[in-house]
């Protein structure tokens, strides 16, 4: 039989960010793939060392749009580790708090990506009805409902009050009730089971061989979890479990997440629960001494490793990033091969894959370009007012009635 | 494998040469450094004997006329070592750790597009992270890149 080469993406409906997959199929298999990845490469890490402590936080905060909060995290970590600052308990929690508020809200989101991927749009829109709730919740904390920004070098920004723990343990209850339902539906409807079972194998060998990482990783049965094996924040005091499943394709990727929400209510009540007193924030110097510290990170996709390099100046000499997306894109061809082309959008979306974290785009135009202007932020905006103006929509004539 | 000693005393056993050179930094932290035609036999000894066998990343510096390379391995204890050569600008090839560590692939190539250094033994294939047709000869993390340097280079060619 003849191979059939297919490119899919970067830009293509099946993927929600751009990456390029080449797939030699042979019939409806696929009988070899490679990836391409870079599309959205921004030079977050060169940019980093140009901007002071302060300015990066910003910055890394917005490597993701989901998993903000982990990478603003795991790099202040490493900063403060530099600094020897010592951060209050108190706010030790609170991120921990926010941390576990982000996990449920990334694997809401996910649940809800990868029920559409297989059309199965109900729980899609469950799943995201309900990922409302930790969102308003996170709201209410932080102020944002994505990019929170309640870290600052020493603590953090915002403290929680009696009356927002009542309401967090109160949106807790909610979720967990429904996840428990999630939980049920993962279990025993059968069209679901059919249509995730063995669907993007990676056995166990294959997971520890590519350095897979995350709920990916633990599907394969790989007992791996950074916030029990290389603790940060308060982690060692609070108890929970390490979720695995022994399943190796996309159901035990699915089960994994959604026993993993169930662990992170638990962990968000005993940590409202044993909220230590105290101040939320230490002073912390403008520059950093000079010195080096790895952070890691149990984000919910997996683990995200930052490196920081300090010269004693306010600007780190060197930031290094390394989102789990990019750990799990090595496994990646190993689970497309052999099943069928039906199953790329699902098999792909299950190790739940974050563009922007892992590629972090120099701006310069194309080296055969002609074309000396870049465009700049006004002349954009200017160009998206003209584009919607000349079909003929001003948005100064629309008037709001904002309650 | 134990505590974080019992894996110092063994890696100084196997390679008395980094007596001096590697240091427990705190709890679960260990840095060394090792000269680069020592490090494919160091991340052997260390996967297989010390089960170092996971690979965080790599991390890849310019600290002046020398590239450096960390390659961050971990244990399942969560321990990491922080293992560090040097390879000068002049001549900054070292060799591919994929025979280790096969999820190596994406680091490697990171280094070879962002800093310029050559891996050996890394199989052919695209760019990662940059476009496919990156300028040559630019390499954005080096310190003394901007990114004027691109278009000058292009003025250049026209």
């Amino acid at each position: 039989m003849g191979r059939i080469e297919i490119p899919l993406g970067p830009q293509h409906p099946a993927l929600k960010e751009p990456a390029n997959f080449r797939l030699y199929l042979e019939g409806e298999r696929i009988a070899a793939s490679n990836v391409a990845l870079g599309y959205n490469h921004r030079g977050v890490e060169k940019a980093c060392e140009q901007r002071t402590y302060i300015e990066d936080m910003y910055l890394i905060e917005r490597v993701c749009g989901i998993c903000s909060h982990s990478h603003s995290s795991c790099f202040i970590s490493a900063v403060e580790e530099i600094a020897k600052l010592e951060v209050p308990k108190r706010a030790k929690y609170i991120r921990m708090i926010i941390g576990e508020l982000e996990r449920i809200h990334s694997h809401l989101l996910w649940l809800g990506v990868a029920a559409h991927e297989i059309g199965f749009d109900t729980l899609f829109m469950y799943s995201w009805r309900d990922r409302e709730v930790v969102m308003d919740i996170l709201a209410m904390l932080s102020g944002n409902r994505v990019n929170y920004a309640i870290n600052k070098v020493g603590g953090v920004r915002r403290d929680i009050s009696e009356e927002q723990k009542e309401q967090v343990l109160k949106a807790v209850d909610i979720l967990e009730e429904r996840t428990r339902y999630y939980i049920d539906i993962v279990y025993s409807e059968t069209t679901l089971i059919g249509r995730l079972k063995d669907v993007g194998k990676l056995s166990y060998e294959d997971a520890v061989r590519f350095g897979a990482a995350g709920p990916v990783a633990r599907a394969s049965g790989v007992d791996r979890d950074t916030r029990r094996d290389d603790p940060y924040l308060a982690y060692d005091e609070i108890p929970f479990n390490v979720i695995t499943d022994d399943h190796c394709d996309v159901l035990g990727r699915t089960i994994v997440r959604a026993k993993e929400l169930m662990e992170s209510y638990k962990i968000i009540r005993f940590a409202l629960k044993n909220l230590p007193e105290g101040d939320i924030t230490t002073r912390s110097p403008r520059r950093i001494p000079a010195g080096e510290a790895l952070s890691r990170y149990e984000a919910p996709r997996g683990e995200d490793v930052h490196y920081v390099r300090a010269n004693g100046t306010d600007k780190p000499e060197r930031v290094k990033l390394r989102a789990p997306t990019l750990a799990n894109w090595a496994s990646i061809t190993n689970m497309l091969d052999g099943g069928y082309l039906a199953d790329v959008p699902i098999v792909v979306a299950a190790i739940d894959p974050c563009i922007s974290c892992t590629d972090r785009a120099i701006l310069i135009r194309y080296p055969d370009s002609r074309n000396e202007n870049l465009m700049d932020w006004n002349s954009l905006r200017k160009y998206s007012i003209d584009f919607y103006k000349n079909k003929g929509f001003n948005a100064k004539n629309i008037r709001m009635n904002i309650k | 494998m134990g505590n974080e000693e019992t894996i110092k005393a063994a890696l100084l056993q196997k390679f008395p040469q980094l007596e001096g050179k590697c240091e427990i930094i705190r709890q679960r932290r260990i840095t060394l450094e090792v000269d680069r035609s020592r490090l494919i036999e160091l991340l052997n000894f260390s996967c297989s004997e010390l089960k170092f066998n996971i690979l965080c990343t790599i991390t890849g510096l310019d600290v002046g006329d020398d590239l450096q390379f960390i390659y961050h391995i971990a244990n399942k204890e969560g321990i990491v070592m922080n293992v560090k050569t040097n390879a000068p600008k002049t001549d900054p090839v070292i060799s591919t750790v994929l025979g280790i560590y096969n999820g190596a692939t994406f680091y490697e190539r990171e280094l070879e597009d962002l800093l310029g250094a050559k891996v050996e033994g890394l199989p052919e294939g695209r760019h990662y992270p940059l476009p496919d047709n990156w300028p040559k000869g630019q390499y954005p993390l080096r310190k003394d890149w901007k990114p004027e340097n691109i278009n000058q280079q292009n003025k250049k060619e026209e």
